[in-house]
């Protein structure tokens, strides 16, 4: 079996702060194959976004313990030295972020933004550069790429930011695309536009695409596999089928029934899930879920509260969760039928 | 809602916000005309939606229905009374039953004090005393919406979001409205803390009998909670109706376009119809001439350009169904939609 | 920004007009007789009488407000003091000389001061504040953030004194604080007003230090930083390509404000020094009861300040394009 093309293992953040560690992210892995999307779906604190920053190696090294394996293409991230993830940031891999007019520098221009990351990376002249700007301009679809190309971010639309944020990512033909909430920000139709984008340019360049989100619509519209995070650790993976319609935890099983959906029953009210997400300052015992779990009372012995569950494969599928397959297709079961009217 | 007076009566508003400019003396040289002829009704009880993209003046419309901005033109009427231009001292006895929840539980709440004081500061404000004492008007809110009445002496920043949003809707409710005017309540929260809060207000909703203006861009969230919804763009209604109609027969092709484009969570085995809007919303201080959508629209003529589209009931809708279009869509190309009010029927 | 200056001119102009008829009412219209302080402590009632013939005492009010008005754009006649060429801002019946020239003179020593002590400090206060920012938390940035503390509660004249008797007395480091024109020796004029700046600057220095160190470790966590940092950029790149230009947009704000609180702190450290300037200048026209010295000096420095505002505007817009002039 080849190696995949990023391979992340037992990966942890954790951050010291005056109150003590963080674990932000605590014994992560999954892979993902060039070409492929990989949804990451979490709410907030759930370390989706710290995740991904460190793949990328930017979180500062002065408060921050990585701890685990990341392998880029064969290429070890977590152990390497920073001039080295400078060489990979923006050209093998790059990050596109949710709020794009803070994202983008207020003082510079689009154009020398964009052509900034393409000369550093391949060292060509100022002219070269902005002429490259152009052509991605161009390519994400911005009218008249030639003259706007000097314009400044604040000048430009939310919708027209993020293109400009996705050419600016994408300059150097990067293997690896990390997309943190890059629609959240924006209004549906501007995010039905920019996803189209997306998956148009990742059919071009066969880039693997890592994209964060909160929004499960989001994933169902352009994930392949999705990985869904609670409290810093995994707590199921599959393919994207797998994992919306026949939900293996109570969490994401939680997730969509606390969504309305276009055309689902109205007048009844939505199940959600009861409590608020856990502080990772000072985490649940056992698994992180179970106090906002309906069905911690179902599992013998109060494992729940006890002992981490493990990330278990059963029928080809990974969910975290000390539930029997036999309770969770009884328990899970008037979820699906609704779900699949 | 056809012969009683509805409880919000509002007929041709309009804001137009100044813009000063002009050399080398500053003096108005143009407006954002972000709100520009909306007429609608709420009913007692009832839940209206309005949805819309940034910049569509749903915002606005809810700043002007509560007073908190005063319109340029057009009419507010208030339980048969013409609150358009009314004055602080007028407003007053208004104010308590017209409320407001916003957006970002974080901001809206004052840091420096309790919870007690945040929600008993309505009644302390108008003078009310509610038997009992204020104090336990409190508890019982606290109770309602679903929190602890012992947090009563806590600050907000000992609560978590979803915890913030029930405190701002305990305070809301604390003078008994008639109205409450929810502007993108649910947004600032995670997905699962949403559907908290959106039972809450349609519990609330029920329970107490208080009629909402929804305002909120995630279209399955306002079918969710309003009977009718308005779907805004730069600054007009451009189509209204039940939500059954709304959403299962959408003749205004934004709305069509709106409605497609919203992800959905759900894998199809053949992909949805998809309309594809290109480009963005014009600016609301020079929009287009005659049909604002024109510019994004598929189906625009020169009609479009030249004739705004009055919001009718335009052929094939059923009563109280209002489009604002020369084209509308056929009748019923979209499947109706499931809506049951029982689950199990559902499946 | 053209149609920027223009507007801010216009507007200054009005500014000054507003100012310099304030000050000419609280003036002429208090209840002593102005021409007898006009006249000054010596004062022979045949000058008196010029005095009041000179300054049109029997006209109205706003007569006397637009003779002196005009006089600013065609000068004036004073009799047998002489004329005084446009732009004449009056006559000092005590110094007897325009008010202008009086000002002229001393106007320079003022700037010198005030202008080199602000790039003295500026360069060192925005400098170890940015190394304090890069070394954030080490050593360097703790000695740095403490000793500004306790620099940013000296006083001018007890500095001022400990610096002259050390540096100058004692040790004959440095030349005692004077005034050399720029121009008649550029040497003189720098070692001259070393003391002085340094004095300056150590107190402003630290208020800069603190803030260039707020900002730009604020301005670090902001996400363009973040994305520079993505794009594959070093440390040293984002810092100086990206990060200060975050920082300088409050620390120019503030310096705007800080050059107006050295014109009005001019009298203290004029007197510290004893330097021939403007601050100087009004205190004596205060003891000297001299009001027309007084409403000129009162008009040159409130057009210093609002120039010296235009241009940090203008600045402020240069660095950050979301600004615009209007």
């Amino acid at each position: 079996m080849s190696t995949p093309f990023l391979s992340v293992r037992d990966l942890k953040v954790h951050f010291s702060t005056e109150d003590g560690i963080v674990k932000a992210v605590d014994g992560l892995s999954f892979d993902l194959e060039k070409g492929k999307t990989l949804g990451i779906v979490g709410e907030s604190g759930s370390g989706k976004s710290v995740t991904n920053m460190a793949i990328l190696g930017l979180h500062d090294p002065r408060n921050t313990a990585l701890d685990g394996e990341v392998l880029l293409d064969g290429k070890e991230l977590v152990t390497a030295t920073e001039k080295e993830l400078e060489q990979l940031r923006g050209n093998k891999m790059s990050m596109i972020f949710q709020d794009a007019l803070a994202s983008l520098s207020p003082y510079h221009t689009i154009g020398a933004q964009i052509g900034e990351t393409y000369r550093k990376h391949t060292g060509c002249s100022k002219k070269e550069a902005r002429e490259r700007s152009v052509e991605m301009l161009r390519r994400v679809g911005i009218p008249q790429p030639d003259v706007r190309v000097d314009d400044y971010p604040h000048q430009f639309s939310g919708g027209m930011r993020q293109r400009a944020m996705i050419a600016m990512a994408l300059v150097c033909d990067p293997e690896l695309l990390i997309a943190d909430e890059p629609t959240t920000a924006l209004d549906v139709t501007v995010q039905a536009q920019i996803m189209d984008l997306l998956k148009d340019l990742q059919q071009e360049f066969g880039t693997a695409i890592i994209f964060i989100t909160h929004d499960l619509g989001v994933i169902a519209d352009i994930a392949d596999d999705v990985l869904v995070m609670y409290g810093g650790r995994c707590v199921e993976r599959g393919t994207k089928k797998e994992v919306l319609q026949t939900p293996q935890h109570p969490y994401t099983l939680g997730l969509l029934g606390s969504m309305p959906s276009l055309d689902g029953p109205v007048d009844v009210p939505l199940s959600p899930i009861p409590g608020s997400p856990p502080s990772l300052l000072n985490p649940p015992s056992g698994c992180r879920f179970h106090p906002r779990c309906a069905f911690a009372g179902q599992v013998a012995g109060g494992r729940c509260s006890s002992e981490r569950p493990a990330l278990e494969f059963v029928d080809g599928r990974a969910a975290a969760c000390h539930l029997t397959p036999e309770q969770k297709r009884e328990l899970f079961s008037d979820y699906a039928a609704a779900r699949t009217h | 809602m056809s012969s009683t007076t509805p409880l919000l009566d509002v007929s041709g508003l309009t804001k137009h916000f100044p813009i000063k400019g002009g050399f080398p003396i500053k003096r108005t040289v143009g407006a954002v005309q972000a709100v520009d002829g909306l007429d609608f009704q709420v009913a007692e009880g009832e839940s209206l939606g309005l949805v819309g993209e940034s910049g569509c003046g749903k915002s606005t419309t809810g700043r002007l229905i509560t007073r908190l901005l005063e319109p340029t033109g057009g009419k507010i009427t208030y339980r048969g009374q013409d609150i358009t231009h009314a004055g602080r001292r007028d407003l007053a006895p208004i104010r308590s039953e017209i409320q407001m929840i916003f957006q970002d539980p974080y901001a809206s709440l004052n840091p420096r004090q309790t919870v007690g004081k945040i929600i008993s500061g309505p009644m302390e404000i108008n003078d009310i005393d509610p038997e009992g004492g204020r104090e336990k008007r409190v508890r019982e809110l606290l109770e309602i919406v679903g929190l602890n009445p012992e947090h009563y002496n806590r600050f907000p920043h000992e609560f978590s979001g979803g915890q913030r949003q029930r405190i701002g809707v305990a305070r809301a409710l604390a003078l008994e409205p008639k109205l409450i005017v929810a502007d993108e309540p649910v947004s600032a929260l995670d997905v699962s803390i949403q559907a908290q809060v959106v039972n809450l207000l349609q519990k609330v909703q029920r329970e107490l009998g208080i009629a909402f203006v929804f305002i909120a861009h995630d279209l399955a969230i306002v079918r969710h909670f309003s009977q009718r919804v308005a779907v805004m763009y730069l600054g007009k209604i451009v189509e209204i109706a039940d939500r059954e109609d709304l959403y299962g027969n959408p003749r205004h092709p934004y709305t069509r376009a709106l409605l497609s484009a919203v992800p959905e969570a759900t894998v199809e085995e053949e992909p949805r119809e998809r309309i594809r809007l290109t480009g963005d919303v014009p600016s609301p201080i020079n929009p287009p001439s005659g049909c604002r959508f024109r510019t994004r629209c598929w189906k625009a003529t020169e009609k479009c350009a030249s004739e705004a589209p009055p919001l009718v009931q335009v052929e094939g809708n059923k009563p109280g169904h209002l489009t604002a279009c020369h084209y509308p869509e056929t009748a019923g190309t979209v499947p109706a939609p499931r809506l049951s009010k029982d689950p199990e029927a559902a499946a | 920004m053209f149609r920027f200056l223009v507007r801010r001119i216009l507007g200054a102009a009005v500014i000054l007009l507003i100012i310099s008829a304030l000050v000419f009412v609280l003036f002429y219209a208090a209840p002593r007789d102005p021409a007898r302080i006009a006249c000054g402590k010596v004062c022979t009632p045949e000058t008196l009488e010029l005095v009041k013939k000179n300054l049109g005492i029997s006209d109205p009010l706003p007569m006397q407000y637009w003779e002196w008005l005009k006089g600013l754009f065609v000068g004036r006649d004073y009799t047998s003091y002489g004329h005084c060429d446009a732009p004449c801002l009056g006559y000092s019946f005590q110094s007897r000389e325009p008010v202008l020239d009086t000002i002229l003179d001393r106007f320079p020593t003022t700037i010198s001061l005030s202008l080199g002590a602000a790039v003295v400090f500026l360069i060192f206060g925005v400098g170890t504040g940015m190394l304090a920012a890069v070394k954030q938390g080490k050593p360097l940035d703790k000695i740095a953030s403490s000793a500004s503390l306790i620099a940013s509660s000296m006083q001018i004249y007890v500095v001022g004194v400990f610096a002259t008797y050390l540096l100058v007395d004692q040790l004959h480091l440095l030349d005692r604080a004077s005034y050399t024109p720029f121009t008649d020796n550029p040497g003189k004029w720098f070692s001259g007003l070393l003391v002085p700046w340094l004095v300056l600057s150590l107190i402003f220095t630290a208020n800069y230090t603190r803030m260039t160190r707020s900002q730009m470790v604020e301005s670090l966590t902001q996400d363009y930083v973040r994305t520079a940092r993505a794009k594959g950029l070093s440390r040293r790149t984002v810092f100086f390509r990206f990060a200060w230009r975050g920082a300088m947009g409050p620390i120019i704000t503030i310096f705007g404000l800080d050059l107006g609180v050295l014109l009005g702190g001019a009298i203290i450290t004029e007197s510290t020094f004893s330097l021939q300037g403007l601050g100087m200048l009004s205190v004596k026209a205060v003891g000297t009861n001299d009001l027309p010295i007084l409403l000129g000096v009162i008009m040159v420095a409130a057009a210093a300040i609002i120039v010296f505002n235009i241009i940090v505007d203008a600045v402020y817009a240069l660095i950050d394009p979301r600004v615009r002039l209007a």
